[in-house]
């Protein structure tokens, strides 16, 4: 962002990573600092929302350089406005530093975690103060939406999104132009926009970062969506969790109406769109489009049967859209460059770019936005910066609950929509958990059952009794109760329940222990036939805890900590654990100096 | 409602007042049950069943359909809660490294199970699926404080900020 009235500008990134990093306390240091030192004229301090590089935050880039701080303490402010912004001498200590060559890095483009990364989404987040519509406006922001208005026809919208080959990213993988279509050949003089902005995925966060860093961007996507369908009202579902995301939509909502770019006669046009911001309850199910629609009238979030779809009859029975964040996020671009630039990126059947909440057991976490057709290696160890603490790659879970765990051997693999499916995994939200050896796999899928069981809401039976059902024998096998034929019954049951639930949710529950099955069935059967946790992760299947003589220094931090006195030893001298005696707790483990205690 | 002091009717009044302002900023139409409820949680605190028949008067709804709609949804609450809630995340990220041994350490501190309010009603914990900040995982919410790359051992420390 440029603002010539000032020399320089300090964007602080203010996303929640950073946020609970402690930015907020960078940013006062930093005002503070400025006008202590008479700069405040000259010198301003935008908070923006996520850069993305959650890991590194607190993150202050200073402008007109560019010059990318990481790790930003309040103490290290005095420091930066004496010498970088006083003396024009660069803060050496807090720039990023290549974790290879060691060498200091200024400028972000050229940091590994962002040289892979093709930004059209969250082009603006971490460069823009989201709480000003005037730095959208200066990024071409409401731009495509003028010439929507202006311009085109709703046809000539609609076909332009089809050109583009977007299709739904908030995980389905449906064509997005048809969608609309099927909206504006809908007769009926009520229609609605929704949004779904009701992220419940574990592990994914994109939406989230889109809302707080760029708000604009899914309010020009969604009115230009009305337009072309003929919408005259809209809703945007977000999550209760995301306080900071509604506060922000908010601000901007009321901005928007303001500038005459949301509301009655937008762009002193006859066509007329209404926005409302609607507060999620605390519901998985209702990431569901159908089931959002019933929260959005007051009910419990239940899904209904289709047809008819939401195109025919959705929002209090008129045809209505709904799109995820990331989608809308898509069409101002896609609008004001034209379909077949942003088709130009990405594979055959899948155009443009995804975002991807990189997280786990990674030493780069944050959210990336990468090109269709990358591989999956490139995105863990280009970009992710690979495995921290020296550990193996186990796999990659990619689609949170309704997803698959790919282990290593399908890293090459090429992601868009079609190929993670053949693979047994599907695109999801974008989540990527990555998980090491000490990961259990068999644990994994009983996480998801767990959390796929507890959010079915319970309407239609297979999804309600059925993920009970395979909670129930993977809880059995990583308890050490395993038994002949868990595994057929485990099959068998996932395949009934895809085809006969109701939802996305059930239809999809089964896939986490599906992959794992597929890919790491040993492991499946380690449990049940040797009673043995491989990647020693499930407690009732490890052996007792004994300490290696060699790096036992005899400092008695064991004997100290454990609260059953199981463990015996005098100063200096090596010691030991009484099997009988030990209740497996691991307290131990975390207290011992020099990892000398392990399971057998 | 029953008051000792025997003026019940006017204790009552007083009591549904912030109830009734929530309820003028609603046209009284099932779309608004759940803003209603959110916002008379936040008065409340918790939403106690002669509140909830209140609001099923006011929005002309069977008081059945306003029960289902709050114990579908997990943000509404039937129990007093505590001062501060504590939101420990179970989410995929947080499960990876390590979530649940903080959730433990909490457990061990605070005396109580997830869901569970302390009795001098300082603390309510909860194990929540996800909170959206997975680049910093483990990670807890205090209210609608973030906090982020957890070991056991800092468990204390941030009770101790919020007692």
């Amino acid at each position: 962002m440029k603002d010539s009235t000032y020399r320089s500008q300090v964007l602080v990134c203010g996303g929640t990573g950073c946020v609970s990093s402690g930015c907020q306390e960078v940013m006062d240091a930093l005002e503070n600092e400025l006008s202590s030192n008479g700069l405040a004229d000259e010198i301003k301090v935008v908070q923006t929302g996520c850069h993305g590089f959650c890991e590194k935050g607190p993150l202050v880039i200073v402008y007109p350089k560019g010059v990318f701080y990481c790790q930003v303490e309040p103490e290290d402010v005095e420091e930066l406005v004496a010498e970088h912004l006083q003396n024009d001498n660069i803060v050496d200590r807090l720039l990023y530093k290549d974790p290879v060559t060691e060498e200091s890095i200024s400028n972000y483009e050229e940091i590994d975690f962002y040289q892979k990364q093709q930004r059209i989404a969250l082009a603006n987040c971490g460069h823009i103060d989201p709480h000003e519509i005037e730095d959208y406006k200066e990024q071409d922001g409401y731009q495509a939406l003028k010439k929507t208005l202006t311009e085109l026809e709703p046809e000539e919208v609609i076909d332009e999104v089809k050109d583009s080959g977007l299709r739904g990213r908030g995980g389905g993988g449906f064509p997005t132009g048809m969608k609309w279509q099927f909206a504006r050949d809908a007769q009926s003089d009520k229609k609605y926009v929704i949004c779904n902005a009701d992220e419940g995925d574990p592990g994914a966060f994109m939406d989230r970062s889109l809302l707080e860093s760029d708000p604009h961007r899914i309010i020009e996507g969604m009115v230009i969506n009305a337009y072309a369908i003929g919408a005259d009202e809209g809703y945007v579902y977000v999550r209760a969790e995301y306080p900071l995301a509604i506060e922000r939509l908010q601000r901007a909502l009321d901005q928007a109406n303001e500038a005459g770019v949301l509301g009655e006669n937008i762009f002193d046009t006859d066509f007329s769109f209404e926005l409302h911001i609607k507060a999620g309850a605390g519901a998985f199910v209702c990431g569901e489009e159908t089931a959002l629609m019933a929260s959005i009238e007051g009910e419990r979030g239940m899904p209904r049967s289709r047809p008819p779809f939401p195109a025919q009859k959705g929002l209090w029975g008129e045809p209505s859209n709904i799109n995820n964040v990331e989608t809308f996020a898509n069409i101002p671009d896609i609008i004001l460059k034209g379909a077949e630039e942003f088709s130009s990126v990405g594979t055959e059947n899948s155009k443009g770019t995804k975002v991807f909440a990189l997280t786990g057991k990674i030493n780069n976490t944050g959210l990336v936005e990468v090109p269709m057709g990358i591989s999956m290696k490139e995105i863990i160890y280009d970009i992710g910066g690979g495995i921290g603490d020296d550990k193996e790659f186990k796999a990659v879970q990619i689609g949170g609950p309704s997803g698959g765990c790919l282990p290593e051997d399908k890293l090459d693999l090429p992601i868009d929509y079609d190929s993670l499916i053949e693979a047994g995994a599907m695109m999801g939200s974008g989540g990527l958990v990555v998980m090491d050896e000490d990961t259990c796999m068999v644990d994994v899928a009983r996480f998801f059952l767990n959390f796929t069981q507890s959010e079915s809401c319970g309407k239609c039976t297979p999804c309600r009794i059925g993920t009970k059902r395979m909670l129930q024998i993977l809880e059995r096998i990583t308890e050490g109760e395993g038994k002949e034929g868990d595994i057929k019954l485990l099959r068998r049951l996932a395949k009934n329940i895809k085809s006969s639930s109701l939802c996305g949710l059930g239809q999809t529950a089964p896939n986490p222990v599906l992959s794992t099955l597929r890919y790491f069935e040993d492991e499946y059967k380690a449990h049940i036939y040797d009673e043995e946790c491989p990647a020693g992760a499930c407690q009732a299947l490890l052996g007792a805890y004994v300490i290696d003589e060699e790096d036992c220094v005899g400092c008695t931090s064991c004997v100290d900590v454990c609260p059953v006195d199981a463990i015996e030893g005098e100063k200096k001298e090596v010691h030991t654990i009484d099997p009988e005696a030990c209740i497996v707790c691991g307290s131990c483990v975390d207290e011992c100096p020099t990892d000398a205690i392990f399971q057998e | 409602m029953d008051c000792a002091c025997g003026n019940s009717e006017q204790n009552k009044e007083e009591y549904l007042a912030p109830l009734r302002e929530v309820l003028k900023n609603y046209d009284g139409k099932q779309k608004d049950l759940i803003p209603v409820l959110q916002d008379t949680q936040e008065e409340y605190g918790y939403l106690p069943a002669e509140i909830l028949a209140e609001i099923a008067a006011g929005l002309d709804l069977p008081f059945s359909r306003v029960y289902g709609v709050v114990t579908f949804y997990s943000q509404f609450h039937l129990e007093p809660r505590g001062e501060n809630i504590i939101r420990i995340c179970m989410g995929t990220a947080c499960h990876v490294r390590g979530g649940s041994k903080i959730l433990e350490k909490f457990k061990d501190e605070l005396g109580i199970e997830a869901d569970e309010t302390t009795e001098d009603l300082k603390f309510t914990m909860e194990s929540v699926a996800c909170i959206g900040a997975c680049g910093l995982a483990p990670v807890i919410m205090v209210n609608d404080n973030t906090h982020g790359r957890l070991v056991p051992d800092d468990v204390p420390e941030i009770i101790a900020q919020y007692e």
